[in-house]
C-alpha cells in the first residue's frame, strides 16, 4: 500500500481514543457524554479497519460494522433516556444524579 | 506522485479528524458538538477508503453521519440546546485530573503498542481489488459472519422497543413538554 502504514492509523486511532475518554470524564451535559462515547467507538473502528489490512482479512471491517450496529441501538436507547429524563424535568447533568454512588 | 497525494489526502483527513474531534469535547454549544462530529465522521470515512475498507467508510457515511447525527440533531433542538462550556465555573481538580487521566492513557496506549507490536506492523499483507468492496462483505456477512449478523439485526430490534419504551408517555407524568413550564 502506498502512503502511510498502518502504524499511523493506531496512533490516529488512539489519539481519538483519549479525546473521547477526556470529553465522558469533562462533560456534564449527558447529550455530550453520547457524542464523546461516538468518538470511542470510532477510534475502535479505525483500528479495525487498520489491522483488517495489515491482515489482509476482512473480518476486522465485519467487526467494524457490527460495532456501527451497537453504537446505533446505544444512541437509541441513550437518546430516548435523555429525553425521557427531559419530560420529567430532571436536570440534565450528570453529575446531578448520584444515587447509585456507592 | 501517487504516494505523495495519498499521503496529503490522509493528513488532511487525520487533521481534520483529530481537530473536529477536539472541537466536539470543547465546544460549549451542543449544535457544535454534534456538528463537529458529523465532521469527524466523514473524515474517518476518507480514512476508511485509503485503508481499502470501502463498504465501512459508505456505510460510516449512510448510517453515522445520515441516521445517527440526525437523530442527535432533532434531540438537541428538541432540548433546546443550551450552552454547557466544559470549564463553566472555573477549572476543578476533577475536570484537571480528567484530561491528565487522558492523556495518561494514551501515553499508555502508544508506549505499549509501540513495544509490544512495533515491529509487526510495518508488512502489510497484499489485497486484490475487491478487497472490502459491497461484494465481498456481504458474501462474508452471508458465509462465515452469519451469527454475527443475526445477532446485530437482534440487538437493533431490541434497541428499537426500547426506544418505543422509553418514549411511551406513562398517566402520571400527563403531557408535560421541556419548555411549557415557563409559561
Amino acid at each position: 500500500m502506498s502512503g502511510p502504514g498502518i502504524p499511523w492509523y493506531l496512533a490516529v486511532s488512539a489519539i481519538l481514543f483519549s479525546t473521547g475518554v477526556a470529553g465522558v470524564l469533562l462533560r456534564r451535559s449527558p447529550l455530550i457524554v453520547l457524542l464523546s462515547l461516538e468518538i470511542m467507538l470510532n477510534s475502535a473502528n479505525l483500528a479495525f479497519v487498520g489491522f483488517s489490512r495489515l491482515h489482509g482479512q476482512m473480518d476486522g471491517q465485519i467487526f467494524a460494522l457490527a460495532v456501527m450496529a451497537v453504537a446505533a441501538a446505544e444512541v437509541c436507547v441513550g437518546l430516548g433516556l435523555i429525553v425521557a429524563m427531559a419530560r420529567r424535568r430532571l436536570p440534565l447533568d450528570v453529575d446531578v444524579f448520584s444515587e447509585l454512588k456507592g | 506522485m501517487g504516494n505523495f497525494l495519498t499521503w496529503v489526502v490522509w493528513l488532511v483527513a487525520a487533521a481534520a479528524c483529530l481537530g473536529t474531534g477536539l472541537r466536539v469535547v470543547t465546544a460549549s454549544n451542543p449544535f457544535a458538538s454534534a456538528l463537529s462530529l458529523i465532521g469527524n465522521l466523514a473524515s474517518l470515512a476518507v480514512l476508511y477508503l485509503l485503508a481499502s475498507g470501502e463498504f465501512v467508510a459508505a456505510a460510516q457515511v449512510l448510517v453515522y453521519a445520515g441516521a445517527v447525527m440526525v437523530m442527535f440533531l432533532f434531540v438537541i433542538a428538541y432540548l433546546g440546546g443550551r450552552a454547557d462550556a466544559p470549564w463553566a465555573g472555573g477549572t476543578r481538580l476533577i475536570q484537571v485530573s480528567s484530561v491528565i487521566a487522558a492523556v495518561a492513557l494514551l501515553a499508555v496506549t502508544l508506549v505499549a503498542v509501540g513495544l509490544e507490536a512495533g515491529d509487526q506492523l510495518s508488512s502489510e499483507a497484499d489485497v486484490t481489488r475487491s478487497f472490502g468492496s459491497p461484494a465481498a462483505i456481504g458474501q462474508l456477512f452471508l458465509t462465515d459472519q452469519l451469527l454475527a449478523f443475526e445477532i446485530t439485526s437482534i440487538v437493533l430490534l431490541v434497541a428499537a422497543i426500547g426506544g418505543v419504551v422509553l418514549g411511551m408517555r406513562s398517566e402520571a407524568e400527563g403531557d408535560r413538554v421541556p419548555g411549557k413550564d415557563a409559561q
